[in-house]
């Protein structure tokens, strides 16, 4: 009888194999199986995506530049001990003569130059003046130097040429965070008139702050209409939200243009009914107004829909229930019905801030001056200045606010939760 | 709705009111859209109604500007680009999403939520970083200013919107349906193009839809992968409204919201199929 | 950061991109990719240049590509990518000069590649000055200057400092989003020798005295980052005067009859010409048309058709009138002796040097 339930113990398939090694093999199979329908799309995001925003973040710290072409100098000037007040031996300086001239002729030298002018202004000319002459250095060459411009004699000149000779750099950090080398290279903030990247962010997470809270009491209402109708009804006004969702971004801030503009219709038709005079038209657009009112109805959808979608769910008796047992509708909405839209408004408000704090082609076609946001200098210093390294920065410093807004929205919504339309 | 008997005034001053500002709402959102299709006919080159518009004076209104743009090899050449671009992104979206959120639907998928959570990224971070990243790396690789790379990249941004709408199918789809196919002497094939296929298309299309949207409406990654060559209408439009405004960027606008409204409407029906075939009556 | 699993990353989606990109590499024989600025540029440079190439050169297809704004972007990018896919380039001087430093273009020998002039003078020698880079063969002298409304101001501006001065000429004006030229303005109109404006601009005091001037008018300024936009802004009438390219405002006094006129004093040159970049594709193409386009009659043709000085000495007297307008275009070219008065070449070496700081700091007042 023992025997017998031991062996019935172990249920085993037609083949002998115990059932459970079996079922977790094809478990594992199944596993394998979804992983590899998943495989193709991971790698390919991967490729496209996931490694062009690492190398960005490469890019902001990259300083291969220096020390590439100033192959010579650059260790030589890492090891130089500038604590004493110095200028650099002989040695750095013939080595710096034999990387001008090869640097010259193979015509990167002067790409160190532009890159050193972002340390400090100078540093382009310096270079462009010391390579066409450096080929009739002779020796000594300190001198040879600081005859072609007094600039070589100067510590501090080689001081930062040694702060930067490594193949890393932490400088357009600095930069993006509105910090600079003082003269002992310690790290200060800039003076005020210089400071503008914190501003900028402050500025984006500010408007875009608005904006969310503009979405929120326009978007509420207005589901909570569409949750309460016949599904005929709200079907119908669906469309009126929907519609703007699959426009044009560009069609809408056109349209916003042409409403907002001073020979624009919103002008004309204030000046119609005398509400201000021909001379005295408002200013909409090309200021933080005109972001504020053309995101705000871009981005209204995206607080609808989830709103919409709560909403729907909680039953009307909730309310019903509320009013019989005597609160008065304000404190049946505000005890009973708000905490039920929560979760609704975390996810519109989250997905709004989120698109907002990133969104460049509104504030730069409407913003003006004081509606630009922090995407736009990132694209200004992409391709106008070509500062690479600190547009990379900026957009690592972005794309990390993004990611903790983003940590936030997976754990209160979910991902897996998102649905359009 | 209409209001019972026993309501109070204040109520009904509440109810009135609050319907008014809805109804503001709803013209705030769609005025915008609205106001552009009738300037896009303007004889003048101005964005605002004329006296002759308003009075209908056949005078006041135009159709120079779509000729303008029916015309301009700028123009064409954006449209063909737009088309191709969209077109080829689309494909390639669908098809890897399709599959992904089939391996995503399965149960036995290990770290489900941490790949979904990659999987949407593209559709998460701001579009300006996505651009500045594919621009460093596709400069290194020499894909900058090429139809391929630009292909690609909107390809990346569009996989989220598929991914996200084929799985709400899936998620809604009945296992029974497999295991009776199956029972009923179906080949693994037989089930998966006899069934599931028919039950999935409509999210697949959807999900199509919106990438192909997302494509045909981008403009960031385009202004920085592409290069004048691989000009699209936004960008085209971009460029227009930075320079000078013409209103035949209003006439462009005019067709893209046609074209908006009619995608609108093909999604709409689909969803509405897609509840139908499931049973689910739409809450 | 794992620096190896990077650039096998890297190696892995370059092999991946190889692969497909070889693809899209169908170059036709023959056809020349012209990169300029597009608009009514473009459309003088297809007329007094690319349609009389194109008619000596039947089997020569010229396309205009207008991305001259974004060229230095775009070609720093080819050129790290190995796959420079332009041949021909025009780019204003201090783009070129960046583009030259950095080893993107080439060094042209002038009188080798180039036309004499008619006398004989070698090309050299007739641009002159006007060389401010190996790289770079000057085509036009364009100035950025200021245009106003004539019925909307009460007394038209005559001087730099009335730009500046709000009492006599109250109202909005346009300035570009940028500190050069700007800030050498701001200087003169705030009373400084314009021979040492670069002096002054060199120490601190200097610069802060160009941002005090700057901001009496600051709440009045409207920035542009287009040249259409001044133009635009004129003739809607949001504001009163504003700089641009003289060529613009050309277009909208005589071409559109809008109520607009210029005003020279102190209106800043600067040049725009051709390029090659390095390892571009029809090299012997390019040099064949270079020598066509820039010679004296066609850089004296280019007149008829927009109103940009010509760069060579010797086309100045071969200007004639406008090609539809039938107006004599020598007066409203920028180098007219009554229009040059006051005039302000940029220092393009003082530029180079102080454009990222001074920009950051242009920037960080704006968003003050």
């Amino acid at each position: 009888m023992t025997t017998e339930a031991a062996t019935q113990q172990v249920m085993t398939t037609a083949d002998g194999t115990p059932l459970k090694v079996s079922l977790a093999k094809a478990q594992r199979r199944l596993k394998i199986r979804a992983l590899l329908l998943v495989a193709p799309l991971l790698l390919f995001i991967l490729i496209t995506f996931f490694v062009p925003v690492f190398d960005m973040l490469f890019r902001s710290v990259e300083n291969q530049i220096v020390p590439e072409v100033l192959e010579n100098t650059a260790p030589l000037l890492l090891k130089w001990d500038d604590r004493d007040g110095e200028l650099p031996p002989e040695e750095v300086f013939a080595a710096a003569k034999e990387d001008f001239v090869k640097g010259a002729k193979a015509k990167t030298i002067l790409r160190v130059g532009s890159r050193m002018n972002y340390e400090q202004s100078g540093f382009s000319s310096l270079f462009r003046k010391t390579a066409r002459r450096a080929k009739n250095f002779e020796s000594p060459y300190k001198e040879a130097f600081i005859k072609a411009d007094r600039k070589w004699g100067d510590l501090d000149t080689w001081r930062i040429l040694k702060r930067e000779s490594g193949a890393f750099t932490i400088s357009y950090y600095l930069a993006a965070m509105d910090l600079s080398y003082g003269p002992s290279g310690d790290i200060t903030m800039k003076p005020k008139g210089e400071a503008i990247y914190l501003t900028l962010f402050w500025r984006t997470l500010k408007l875009s702050f608005l904006i969310t809270i503009l979405c929120l009491a326009l978007a509420y209402p207005i589901s909570y209409l569409m949750s309460t109708l016949p599904l005929k009804t709200s079907n119908l006004l669906m469309i009126l939200v929907l519609l703007p969702f699959w426009t044009s971004l560009l069609v809408r801030t056109t349209a916003w243009i042409a409403l907002l503009q001073q020979e624009g219709v919103i002008n004309d038709l204030l000046v119609y009914f005398g509400l201000i005079t021909d001379d005295n038209r408002l200013a909409m657009i090309h200021n933080a107004t005109g972001t504020v009112v053309a995101m705000t109805h871009i981005l209204l959808p995206f607080m609808v829909l989830p709103l919409f979608s709560v909403m729907k769910t909680i039953p009307p008796t909730y309310m019903r229930a509320a009013k019989n047992l005597g609160a008065t509708p304000t404190v049946a909405f505000i005890r009973v019905y708000f905490p039920n839209t929560v979760s609704g408004i975390g996810a519109g408000g989250i997905l709004v801030f989120i698109i907002s704090i990133g969104y460049y082609i509104t504030p730069a076609l409407v913003g003006g001056v004081d509606g630009t946001l922090i995407s736009n200098f990132i694209a200004y210093h992409m391709s106008t200045s070509l500062n690479w390294g600190l547009a990379a920065a900026l957009g690592v410093l972005l794309l990390g606010i993004v990611l903790v807004l983003y940590y936030f929205y997976d754990k209160i919504v979910g991902v897996d939760n998102m649905k359009f339309g | 709705m209409a209001l019972p008997a026993y309501t109070t005034p204040g109520e009904r001053v509440w109810f009135y009111s609050y319907r008014t500002i809805c109804g503001l709402i709803f013209f705030f959102l769609i005025a915008p859209i609205v106001v552009i299709i009738p300037l896009s006919f303007n004889a003048v080159p101005f964005f605002t109604f004329t006296e002759e518009m308003l009075k209908f004076d056949p005078a006041g209104y135009s159709l120079k500007w779509y000729e303008d743009f029916f015309t301009s090899l700028n123009w064409r050449g954006a449209v063909k680009n737009s088309g191709i671009i969209a077109l080829f992104s689309t494909l390639i979206a669908t098809f890897l999403g399709t599959v992904a959120a089939l391996g995503l639907s399965k149960s036995e998928m290990p770290f489900k939520s941490t790949i979904m959570a990659l999987l949407i990224s593209p559709m998460i971070v701001p579009l300006i970083i996505s651009a500045a990243g594919m621009y460093f790396f596709y400069s290194r690789i020499g894909l900058q200013g090429t139809y391929i790379g630009v292909i690609l990249a909107h390809a990346a941004l569009g996989t989220p919107f598929v991914v996200i709408t084929v799985t709400a199918t899936l998620s809604g789809f009945d296992l029974v349906l497999i295991r009776s196919a199956a029972s009923l002497g179906a080949t693994p094939t037989t089930t998966f193009f006899r069934i599931i296929v028919p039950l999935i298309l409509p999210g697949v299309i959807s999900g199509a839809l919106f990438a192909f949207i997302t494509s045909f409406d981008e403009v960031v990654v385009v202004l920085f992968v592409g290069s004048y060559e691989q000009r699209t209408i936004p960008w085209q439009m971009f460029s227009g409204i930075r320079e000078r405004i013409s209103p035949t960027i209003l006439a462009v606008a005019t067709i893209l919201v046609i074209v908006s409204i009619m995608l609108l409407t093909v999604v709409e029906l689909l969803r509405r199929r897609t509840e139908r075939l499931r049973g689910v009556t739409p809450a | 950061m794992n620096v190896s699993l990077k650039q096998s990353a890297l190696a892995l989606a370059a092999v991946a991109a190889i692969g497909i990109g070889s693809i899209s590499v169908a170059n036709a024989e023959e056809t020349l990719v012209v990169v300029s600025w597009g608009g009514a540029y473009t459309d003088s440079q297809q007329k007094a240049y690319h349609e009389p190439y194109m008619a000596m050169h039947p089997d020569v297809k010229i396309v205009n590509d207008d991305s001259s704004a974004e060229a230095v972007a775009k070609l720093r990018a080819m050129s790290e990518s190995g796959n420079v896919s332009w041949a021909l380039v025009d780019a204003v001087a201090s783009d070129a000069i960046r583009l030259c430093d950095e080893g993107l273009i080439e060094e042209i020998d002038f009188d080798k590649v180039l036309a004499p002039a008619p006398d004989g003078t070698p090309a050299s020698q007739d641009f002159g000055n006007l060389i401010v880079s190996p790289c770079f063969i000057p085509q036009i002298v364009y100035s950025t200057t200021f245009g106003y409304r004539t019925d909307l101001v009460k007394e038209p501006p005559t001087t730099i400092a009335d730009v500046f001065d709000l009492e006599k000429i109250p109202g909005k004006r346009s300035l570009e989003k940028r500190p050069i030229g700007n800030l050498e303005w701001a200087l003169i109109a705030d009373g400084v020798d314009p021979e040492k404006v670069y002096d002054v601009l060199d120490t601190e005091e200097g610069v802060d005295r160009a941002f005090a001037k700057l901001d009496t008018i600051k709440d009045q300024v409207v920035w542009w980052e287009a040249g259409a936009q001044t133009p635009q802004l004129l003739a809607d009438g949001e504001v009163v005067m504003g700089s641009t390219y003289n060529g613009r405002l050309f277009s909208v006094i005589e071409e559109e009859k809008q109520p607009v006129a210029m005003m020279w004093d102190w209106q800043v040159f600067d040049l725009d010409g051709w390029v090659v970049p390095v390892g571009g594709p029809n090299h012997d193409l390019v040099m064949d048309y270079l020598k066509f386009a820039t010679d004296t009659q066609r850089l004296a043709d280019q007149a008829k058709f927009i109103s940009y000085g010509p760069a060579r000495k010797s086309s100045a007297p071969l200007v004639g009138k406008h090609a539809s307008l039938g107006i004599e275009m020598g007066p409203h070219m920028p180098t007219a002796p009554e229009n040059a008065k006051h005039t302000l070449l940029f220092n393009y070496e003082w530029w180079a040097d102080r454009r990222d700081d001074l920009t950051e700091r242009f920037n960080a007042w704006l968003a003050q």
